[in-house]
């Protein structure tokens, strides 16, 4: 059963700092899947960071996957449902989060996508332009994760060619 | 009993900072202090790589300002490369640059503007912070945050068609550019779909600086009065004085107007100003070498670049710069909430110079790139949106870069961040037991008015919250405040 029409998986984070470059790897890895999945249609995004401009663009959406390192004590990845009620507002509003940009897009838009976050844990957060092994390790745990969620099409029923 | 106050941010990684306040035990404010733990490892993360990676590799700096970077490094490599400073690129090379540029200024001033400013000018510095936010905004004036948004949307993809993506940006070569712009991307551009669409851009701009001169109009005793001092300012200019955000010659005046650095070629900053170190801040503190550090500390930033330029070259900005000089009698502004005045006749110009550019043949020319012969050292410099951001590089015989010095525009700003913050805390918390969260707010502002990027100046990873800790003479911690 296909339930969302519109799907966008977002990745974000800087990839000269190490791990925080998982959100981008894991962009990367996704265009490469749907190349070789052709009946998929799902948007990518890519970032830095999130910041508000985004409340537009996932109003566009049916469902929005958020995806980013993680500095939690988590293992491996998790995959959760974004509240947009625990949205904090920032100091700086240099970057937001997701729930914040989820929460925005509702006040905005007056309706917002179903969105989750995909946090993949990382290590080190150093000036390089490489993922640490055990992010590797992780990345691919997620995206297994989440490519298999999709052709299941349970929990993430996307609608295919 | 000496009581201290600190407000610090804590961010995701390395990179933070903080605000100390001393209080002595009569409730007098005796010293206040902005320290931010700047991480300089991004210079020596460059060195050893190839000179042509720098304007990619630079805006991992910072994610919030990869243009600025990105534009800096590459005008330095356009010395290195022999292209010459400014002027010495193609039409095409040059003014898709500047469309890059600008649409980074028109997106940056409208974020910090309608999500960051607006909400303090809409409820009051010390309104119900539940609602002082841009979501505050968005539930009581929604036109308002949706124009925001879609100003800052518009000048992304600007960024995107000229540095070919949002992330990972090449547009900027060592010499020039490496695409030019498509006739189906200029026409989108200026005659998309409202609201997406350079005259919609300008209206909105209009709008946006006639909504704070309303509340200018209805607020002007806190709006020249909330940290005001006097400083000197420093910014790029046009040769012949006119404003102009993407190259120039270094200028200087102090805060009656006298030129105090005249006209440099910025490839010999460094005979001129040098960077101060502070036990107590690991962020450099630059001034005027010829001044001292005592007299020689200056501004950066919209406020500077309006005491600095003798004009527009927009007839809309124009017409507001007039009006707006005229408040100081032509004089130097130092009325630090100014800044948000100023920043939006930066707006407005910046809507302008993308229309203008727009209708330019020469972006959609095909001669990029110019090379020339080859240098060791070069310097780029350029007006960041927050401030004069200073890129200079040296690389050797294997095409290596060997020396990296960066000087960030929050860096420049430092002193007199470091100044309204304690004008702030003496006027609010004076004689206070207590941090109250208008008090906090009120620091806050002072801090925002400069827009201060503390990714770009502690290399960190995005998130900057703010902590304020009261403690007294014995560090010990009366009262402790944070925002996210």
């Amino acid at each position: 059963m296909t339930k969302y029409k519109r799907v966008l998986v977002y990745g974000y984070g800087n990839p000269g700092r190490q791990d925080d470059g998982l959100g981008a790897a894991f962009i990367s890895k996704m265009e490469t899947w749907i190349v070789n999945n052709p009946g998929i249609r799902i948007n990518l995004d890519c970032n830095y960071q999130l910041n508000i401009e985004d409340a537009e663009v996932i109003s566009e959406m049916d469902l929005v996957i958020f995806v980013d390192a993680s500095q939690e004590e988590i293992e491996g990845f998790t995959f959760t449902r974004v509240d947009a009620s625990s949205a904090k507002v920032e100091f700086s509003m240099h970057a937001v989060s997701p729930a914040f940009v989820l929460d925005l897009c509702k006040k905005m838009f007056h309706d917002a996508p179903v969105t989750y976050l995909l946090h993949i844990k990382g290590i080190s957060w150093d000036f390089k332009e490489e993922l640490t092994k055990t992010a590797e390790e992780n990345l691919e745990k997620a995206f297994a994760f989440l490519t298999n969620e999709i052709l299941k099409g349970d929990l993430l029923a996307i609608e295919t060619n | 009993m000496l009581k201290k106050i600190t407000i610090e941010p804590v961010t995701r990684v390395e990179g933070h900072g903080k605000v100390t306040i001393h209080m002595d035990d009569k409730g007098n404010i005796t010293q206040s202090r902005l320290h931010i733990v700047e991480f300089r490892g991004f210079e020596r993360f460059v060195q050893g790589r190839p000179y042509w990676e720098a304007p990619v590799l630079v805006q991992r700096l910072c994610g919030i300002c990869p243009v600025s970077h990105h534009l800096a490094a590459a005008k330095a490599l356009d010395v290195i490369v022999g292209a010459g400073t400014g002027h010495g690129l193609t039409a095409t090379g040059e003014k898709m640059r500047r469309l890059m540029h600008y649409g980074q200024f028109f997106q940056s001033h409208a974020l910090h503007f309608f999500h960051l400013s607006s909400p303090d000018f809409l409820f009051g510095v010390d309104g119900d912070p539940a609602i002082r936010n841009i979501i505050g905004v968005a539930l009581t004036y929604p036109d308002l945050a949706v124009q925001g948004v879609m100003m800052r949307k518009f000048g992304q993809e600007i960024i995107r068609a000229t540095a070919g993506k949002k992330i990972h940006g090449t547009g900027a070569i060592p010499g020039g550019i490496n695409k030019n712009l498509s006739i189906a991307e200029r026409d989108e551009f200026l005659k998309g779909a409202d609201p997406l669409n350079a005259d919609k851009m300008v209206e909105w701009a209009e709008g946006a600086l006639d909504f704070f001169k309303n509340y200018y109009a209805a607020n002007k005793d806190f709006v020249d009065n909330f940290a005001h001092f006097p400083s000197n300012h420093l910014s790029l200019v046009r040769k012949d004085g006119a404003l102009d955000l993407y190259h120039g010659v270094l200028r200087a005046v102090d805060t009656e107007g006298k030129k105090i650095l005249h006209d440099i070629d910025y490839q010999e900053y460094a005979d001129y100003i040098e960077e101060e170190v502070r036990s107590w801040s690991y962020m450099k503190f630059p001034y005027l070498k010829e001044y001292g550090k005592e007299k020689g500390w200056y501004r950066v930033g919209p406020l500077a670049r309006l005491n600095t330029a003798e004009f527009i070259p927009t007839p809309l900005a124009q017409r507001e710069f007039e009006i707006y000089k005229a408040l100081t009698n032509g004089k130097p502004n130092n009325h630090c909430m100014h800044m948000h005045y100023a920043r939006l006749i930066e707006t407005l110009h910046a809507a302008e110079m993308i229309r203008e550019l727009l209708n330019d043949p020469d972006l959609l020319g095909n001669d990029l790139v110019v090379k020339g012969t080859k240098q060791k050292e070069g310097v780029g410099l350029i007006e960041a949106p927050r401030g004069t951001l200073f890129h200079h590089y040296r690389i050797n015989d294997d095409d290596q870069i060997v020396m990296a010095n960066l000087i960030v525009s929050t860096t420049n700003n430092n002193e007199p961040m470091n100044r309204s913050v304690n004008f702030v805390a003496k006027a609010v918390m004076t004689g206070k037991e207590e941090i109250t969260e208008g008090m906090m707010n009120s620091v806050e502002v002072a801090i925002r008015a400069y827009d201060p990027c503390l990714s770009c100046a502690t290399h960190a990873l995005g998130k900057m919250p703010l902590e304020i800790t009261l403690v007294d003479q014995d560090n010990n911690i009366i009262d402790r405040k944070r925002s996210h």
